[in-house]
């Protein structure tokens, strides 16, 4: 008995041994990541380096503890003939064993205060970004002292095709959006991080951020990349339904690259405010809604309105009642409920176009529209 | 005196009425399996779906109710009832008592938990579904975001609460009126006191997380605003209320699983405990200590930085009484004469991996790194090596230790040892590789993930259906053991075996100790 015992805790103990060796090694195969990543920060690397200090303290110190068991459980067995000892207590060796892990924690203890005061250190930004946790999308705003605010909503990109299996899965698949951050590198970026609804938490484990995105209240966390490129993260909070397909990726690019980037925003943002004083027909409206649709409502009120989070959009009595009414649960949203406010979300002509469609699909034929002047007047008051 | 012998009542009224401490201690560990089978089932139902990257078995907003009912039927439908009914079998036997000291409330905080668990399940099934904001539960998704079963829950939680704080009083009137003569504080043992400190935490603890969950009652229906900041409210301020019951919950859990392997390795060392004092003062810091280092779930939310450098020294103060204990256990083991009957093997497993969980513990505690580990993978791989490792490793142990003594007969080895292995086995297959993709990134709660994370969680689900399958096993063993065991009749049992317990005569007669036994 005792043989088989001995070698199935062999067999038993190999591959586990193993991993633990690859951990603590960095060792691992390219597709399957087995350690934190140093990242493209200096606060990560240092992050990685106390996490590697501590790993190695707790590994030496397993062993010797793991190693004194094991020889007893190989040299001081029954069926070996061992006799027990009498001792039973021995007060140096106890008040040696509470006093040397004290010091040892000091000792963790002053590496890890001064990169929790570095992470801390939200001075001297260039760039400040205002990013809002919705369910279940992000919200970057890039604030601008002397000038109009460019945002934009970051949603997840993967196809609900990929998700349920009908078609292969992309290799960024869960972990790629249809809007991107961008940053530039070299520069010190402070986040204000904030929620729309409920808790959310905003990660990029490459830039060392994760900092929880609460409503009504703005946190704040900065970031300095030191090279250029894509990383990738997710909401790290709890924040229902799709909570696990609201994705971040950051492109951090050279500071040129940026100032062209936001020059092109800024053009955009002209775009859509002249689009906002056009009148549309039914059916240019609908075509627009229904992308919008995708994006905006979908997720809740289901592909073709039929419900889920949300109530059935599908014959139901807002959207074939007043359009008034409809129009402002769009904006204002049901307070007290799953409805947010879609107001600050959509421009007026989003707004208008996903209006018009939810009153002319899933078999509401009303045959009215909105117009984003509509839009624009109700927002007025 | 002898005369008013008797036996249990006949029938199912001697399980509804009987205030018997055996029996309740029985109907404790029944339900407490059944609730662990119930949770397990719902862990496999998780399991599966991340077997592969997409979605295969269950959507979103379902998976989100099983990973919530998992953790809450775990913690307080199998874990917590589960000690509790050891305590109710133990104590009195321990320390000399005929029974507890206050029977028809250890009835009556039996009773009223099937009916809880009950409603709490039958969420499952209402309009809007079970519970799906975590077992944690944080506002505002659990309030102003949540289904109508919110209500339910609240009210479940309420008489679970209830339940434990009577039990809790019942623990501590026991140990402090009951003792047998000569049996002082400091010759009790552990396991008795690892319950009194628990008890105590209990009783802190438990009426903190009714207030948790009446705030959210009253935002829920009656207009107010605690959490929500729209009205005035922080919906952090339910995370610190949470957590200011959470963390004590979790020594509540571990605690009396340290009192197990305190009774259990000595035995099978044929030695005395080593450091009996220090354990006892190192279960007191600990308890101390638990109700000061609450905000280490929470170094996220953009706490001011003395706070969480009070909180990142004072979570890693805590590494000091653990490590205490461990080392005491391990030199218990030394210079022993070592056997490796199945609770041993069990008590060996839990020291190798809740020191393994106490060592990311203590990673975790480091402020700085814990941006990165936080709600990641790593933390589900660190509470289930304490968790599982720790206090149902520890459980599966005390049954195996103490069931000849409650029904006379002995388990099969065998299979006893066969249970351990392949649970210790499917345990670290199915929780190591979790360390790896939270490192590496993936968050927690999520129901499909990034292709990189795909081998890992594959192998971490063959691993958990392998140690969901071992307590099919483990079922089995205990069954066979109750109806058709060897019979034992030694009252030690165990030539190791020390305490009261060992002294009555074997199976344990359905009245113990009607005169108290003198203690030297």
């Amino acid at each position: 008995m005792c043989f088989e015992a001995k070698r199935l805790l062999k067999l038993a103990l190999g591959p586990v041994l193993m991993l633990i060796s690859a951990v603590v090694l960095g060792y691992g195969p390219e597709e399957a990541q087995v350690n934190m990543a140093p990242g493209a920060t200096e606060v990560g690397e240092r992050i990685y380096d106390l996490h590697m200090i501590i790993l190695w303290i707790c590994t030496v110190i397993g062993l010797g503890v793991f190693g004194v068991m094991f020889y007893s459980i190989i040299y001081h067995r029954k069926s070996k003939g061992a006799v027990a000892a009498h001792f039973h207590e021995s007060t140096k060796v106890e008040i040696a064993w509470t006093v040397v892990p004290f010091l040892i924690l000091i000792g963790m203890a002053v590496p890890a205060t001064s990169t929790l005061l570095e992470v801390y250190d939200n001075d001297d930004a260039e760039l400040d970004i205002l990013v809002t946790g919705y369910q279940w999308k992000w919200k970057y705003e890039y604030i601008n002292e002397n000038g109009e605010n460019i945002s934009f909503f970051s949603n997840l990109r993967t196809p609900q095709s990929e998700i349920h299996n009908s078609e292969p899965k992309g290799e960024f698949y869960l972990l790629e959006v249809d809007e991107p951050l961008v940053i530039p590198v070299n520069t010190k970026v402070r986040f204000l991080i904030t929620g729309n609804d409920v808790i959310h938490s905003w990660w990029v484990p490459e830039l060392a951020v994760k900092r929880d995105a609460i409503p009504g209240f703005i946190n704040e966390t900065w970031t300095l990349a030191r090279e250029e490129g894509v990383f990738r993260g997710q909401c790290a909070e709890l924040c229902g339904k799709d909570h696990g397909f609201m994705p971040i990726v950051v492109n951090v690019v050279s500071k040129e690259a940026y100032g062209e980037w936001l020059g092109a925003k800024q053009v955009e943002a002209a775009a859509i405010k002249e689009l906002m004083a056009q009148t549309f027909t039914l059916e240019q409206l609908v075509e627009r809604g229904e992308a919008v649709y995708a994006r905006a409502c979908l997720a809740c009120h289901g592909a073709n309105g039929e419900g889920g989070v949300g109530k059935p959009i599908a014959g139901s009595a807002i959207a074939t009642g007043d359009i008034g009414a409809h129009l402002d649960v769009g904006i204002n949203g049901v307070p007290g409920t799953a409805m947010q406010a879609f107001g600050g979300q959509l421009n007026d002509v989003d707004m208008a176009a996903v209006i018009t469609y939810q009153r002319n699909a899933f078999g509401n034929n009303m045959g009215d529209m909105v117009q984003p002047i509509d839009v624009y007047n109700h927002k007025k008051g | 005196m002898g005369d008013h012998h008797h036996g249990p009542a006949k029938g199912l009224g001697r399980w509804l009425f009987t205030t018997n401490h055996k029996d309740i201690g029985t109907m404790y560990l029944w339900f407490s399996f059944s609730m662990f089978i119930l949770g397990g089932f719902f862990a496999m139902i998780i399991r599966a779906e991340l077997f592969q990257p997409g979605l295969q078995l269950v959507e979103p907003a379902f998976f989100n109710q099983m990973t919530t009912l998992h953790g809450l039927i775990m913690v307080f439908g199998a874990i917590m009832p589960s000690f509790v009914g050891l305590a109710n079998w133990l104590i009195p036997m321990m320390i000399g008592a005929p029974d507890m000291a206050l029977p028809r409330m250890n009835n009556w905080s039996f009773w009223i938990l099937p009916p809880t668990f009950l409603l709490l399940a039958s969420t499952l099934f209402m309009e809007g579904g079970a519970p799906a904001a975590g077992w944690t539960f944080y506002a505002p998704l659990s309030t102003t975001y949540a289904g109508p079963s919110v209500t339910f829950f609240i009210f479940s939680i309420h008489v679970l609460g209830l339940s434990s704080i009577m039990g809790s009083i019942n623990i501590i009137a026991t140990v402090m009126n009951m003792r047998a003569p000569g049996m002082t504080y400091m010759k009790m043992p552990l396991f008795v006191w690892t319950w009194l400190i628990t008890a105590f935490l209990l009783v802190a603890v438990m009426p903190v997380l009714a207030g948790a969950v009446t705030m959210m009652l009253m935002d829920v229906h009656f207009g107010t605003s605690f959490f929500s900041a729209a009205g005035g409210g922080d919906p952090v301020l339910f995370q610190h209320v949470f957590w200011f019951f959470g963390h004590p919950e979790v020594y509540i859990i571990i605690l009396p699983a340290f009192g197990v392997v305190s009774q259990i390795i000595p035995a099978f060392s044929r030695k005395q405990l080593f450091g009996y004092d220090s354990m006892v003062y190192a279960t007191a810091s600990i308890a101390f200590l638990s109700f000061i280092v609450w905000a280490h779930h929470m170094f996220t939310v953009g706490m001011p930085v003395a706070g969480e450098l009070f909180f990142m020294y004072a979570t890693m103060l805590i590494a000091v009484p653990t490590g205490v204990k461990v080392f005491n256990w391990v030199t218990t083991m030394w210079r022993g004469s070592l056997s490796f009957e199945t609770p041993m093997l069990f008590c060996i497993g839990f020291l190798i991996l809740f020191t393994i969980g106490g060592f990311t513990g203590l990673m975790l505690a480091i402020a700085p790194v814990d941006f990165q580990y936080h709600d990641t993978y790593f933390v589900v791989a660190h509470f289930h090596y304490v968790m599982v490792a720790g206090a149902v490793f520890s459980m599966s142990a005390a049954i195996y230790f103490w069931l000849p003594k409650w029904c006379g007969r002995m388990y099969n080895e065998t299979m006893g040892k066969t249970h351990f292995w392949i649970s210790f086995i499917g345990f670290n297959i199915a929780f190591f590789p979790q360390h790896f993709v939270g490192l590496a990134g993936m968050p927690r709660r999520i129901p499909d993930y990034a292709l990189q994370f795909a081998d890992f969680n594959m192998m971490s689900s063959i691993g958990a259906f392998i140690y969901g399958l071992s307590q099919i096993l483990f079922l089995y063993n205990v069954i066979a053991t109750i109806v058709a065991g060897k019979p034992v009749s030694d009252p030690k049992v165990w030539d190791g075996a020390e305490g009261l317990e060992w002294t009555i005569p074997t199976p344990a007669p359905y009245h113990t100790f009607e005169t108290p036994p003198a203690v030297k």
